[in-house]
């Protein structure tokens, strides 16, 4: 009888175990191993030891690369939190109609990638974009967003602003779990608006905003299609890029511009390293201030 | 004060929603615009012109590339559907020793950066002369993916046992039990995944760059990079062009949303999305 579970249980599972062992288990150690040579796909595997570990830290792009992803999660996460969490509040406040607005904030999350990077483009160009031109209207000379390279970062920000959408919903269904009571009470004690949303609402869904900003910083630190679509590829001559290498675009290029596929590799492993050092960071820093319902796991 | 506080929030809201709104209309409108006029910022073309569009079709193998795109979303969506939910249900309905371990391990592949995996899967497809072809775009999912296996065991583990173990009794096989029972009592959830993994395969751009080379084999979203490539820095500034073709890549996604916009909000709400 377990005997027989077992066997069916594994024969439901077997299609992951499978996928497992060839798409995931063998990939990582051949990584780990490619990472140790040269390779360029064409010629067998040259072994080279921890030269391409070493080449990382003397490598200009590799700093520059994780500079650029760093400050442009510094900017972007808390950005998105923030707006996000405006958004999900206001979207509460309201009983008619939130599901029409919550429809249009949601909306533009189901643009590709690849159109946003090309809306960036269009919108945020310095002379006849959308975004400047509504600048003007209030007196603001604004920036060459997509080509001088200090506006690059946050004119992709404020793009990626676009589709906080899905975080509003998550936000939104967690708005809408915090007892009525509590408010019921703090309104009784004479607590205004501020003091309600920062002792009673932020606290109580801090463990969704807590998964946001660790889902939203391994995104960030990995981002790639809207950056690799306005700023890189075979047509770009016109733009300079520098100011939008991402790391996770500068790994596409070495391994598949320029099939360098054993320091690709190396890249990739100290990209692991690096999300897995800040998530850790992350959670142990703010775990103290997360709220769980009947305490702390 | 009160009446002053509730303007104010139905300000906002108005507010944002044109902000969130009007992108798409400035595409959309500027799609009908000829060259001259698309950065004039009108809502309504001064000139109305279909042109765009006969151009994108004449200059780009658009028709194929949809086909393509329909192909390898569909394959991708019904193929990690159909594993993903016969794994969670291996995971959900059976006890056997080594279960929660190897659950772990399923959510532990999660936290893997696709970076680590990408380039020796590549050299998976590539010794298998497949790198040119659209089946590296979908046969994976032919193993199941560790965030819908989650989401759908979730749903399972939510079911009763009762109707599973009559049936049992009433001699059905296992496999009865899943395709029959299980199945059918889960259709939200597998709802949520269809979609969510329509639109991802949909939208993907990386693993088109990374396999595709030939115009001929080109998604939708590989496309457009390519029209952006040619027409729009590539020296001949026919943003046009590219807009119109960035409309005709979105308009699917838009149909898709409006289809199943409850299972999709419901499916993000509950999730976190992916």
């Amino acid at each position: 009888m377990r005997f027989t579970e077992t066997r069916a249980a594994l024969l439901f599972i077997s299609p992951w175990i499978i996928g497992f062992l060839i798409f995931t288990a063998w990939p990582v150690i051949n990584s780990a191993y490619l990472s140790l040579t040269d390779y360029d796909v064409i010629n067998d595997p040259n072994f080279v030891g921890f030269d391409n570990y070493v080449t990382l830290f003397e490598d200009p792009k590799v700093g520059l690369a994780l500079r650029n992803t760093f400050i442009y999660a510094v900017m972007s996460v808390p950005t998105q939190l923030i707006v996000s969490l405006g958004l999900a509040l206001l979207l509460n406040s309201v009983t008619k109609a939130s599901g029409f607005f919550r429809t249009a904030f949601f909306l533009p999350k189901m643009t590709p990638p690849v159109a946003i990077g090309i809306l960036l483009l269009m919108l945020f160009n310095g002379q006849s974009g959308l975004v400047n031109g509504f600048l003007g209207i209030f007196g603001i000379d604004g920036p060459a967003w997509t080509t001088d390279p200090d506006w690059i970062k946050p004119g992709l920000v404020l793009m990626n602003l676009w589709t906080v959408g899905s975080s509003v919903v998550i936000m939104l269904a967690a708005l809408r779990g915090v007892p009525q009571e509590l408010y019921d009470s703090a309104l009784v004690d004479g607590a205004g608006w501020w003091k309600r949303t920062l002792r009673i609402t932020v606290p109580m869904i801090s463990p969704t905003l807590f998964f946001l900003f660790i889902v939203d910083s391994i995104n960030a630190l990995q981002s790639f299609t809207e950056a690799y679509t306005a700023f890189f590829g075979a047509g770009n001559t016109t733009y300079s890029n520098d100011a939008a290498l991402f790391y996770a675009i500068y790994l596409f290029q070495q391994a598949f511009e320029f099939l360098h596929m054993g320091y690709a590799s190396a890249l990739a492993w100290l990209l692991f390293i690096v999300i897995m050092a800040i998530t850790a960071v992350q959670m142990l820093v703010t775990r103290r201030f997360v709220h769980y319902e009947g305490g702390n796991p | 004060m009160r009446r002053l506080r509730k303007i104010l929030i139905w300000a906002a809201l108005i507010a944002f929603t044109i902000a969130f709104i009007y992108p798409f209309i400035w595409l959309l409108s500027a799609s009908f615009k000829p060259r001259s006029e698309v950065f004039d910022h009108r809502i309504l073309p001064e000139t109305f012109t279909f042109d765009n569009y006969i151009r994108v079709w004449q200059e780009a193998p658009l028709a194929l590339w949809m086909f393509n795109t329909l192909l390898v979303t569909v394959l991708a969506a019904v193929a990690v559907t159909i594993t993903s939910a016969m794994v969670a249900w291996g995971f959900a309905y059976f006890r056997f020793p080594g279960r929660g371990p190897l659950f772990g391990l399923v959510l532990a592949t999660m936290m893997l950066p696709g970076a680590v995996t990408m380039i020796p899967v590549f050299l998976i497809w590539n010794s298998l002369g497949m790198v040119g072809t659209l089946t590296p775009l979908w046969a994976q999912n032919l193993f199941g993916s560790a965030f819908y296996i989650f989401l759908l065991r979730q749903f399972f583990l939510g079911l009763p046992r009762e109707p599973f173990e009559a049936a049992k009794i009433d001699g059905a096989n296992n496999w009865r039990i899943f395709t029959r029972i299980a199945l059918p009592l889960c259709k939200p959830a597998v709802v949520v995944t269809l979609l969510f993994e329509f639109q991802a395969a949909w939208t993907d751009l990386m693993r088109p760059l990374i396999y595709l080379r030939d115009s001929s084999t080109f998604t939708v979203p590989r496309g457009l990079k390519a029209l952006l490539d040619q027409f729009g820095f590539g020296g001949e500034w026919h943003w046009e062009i590219v807009m119109t073709a960035s409309v005709i890549t979105t308009i699917p996604m838009i149909i898709l949303f409006f289809l199943g916009q409850k299972h999709f909000v419901k499916g993000i709400a509950t999730t976190g999305g992916k």
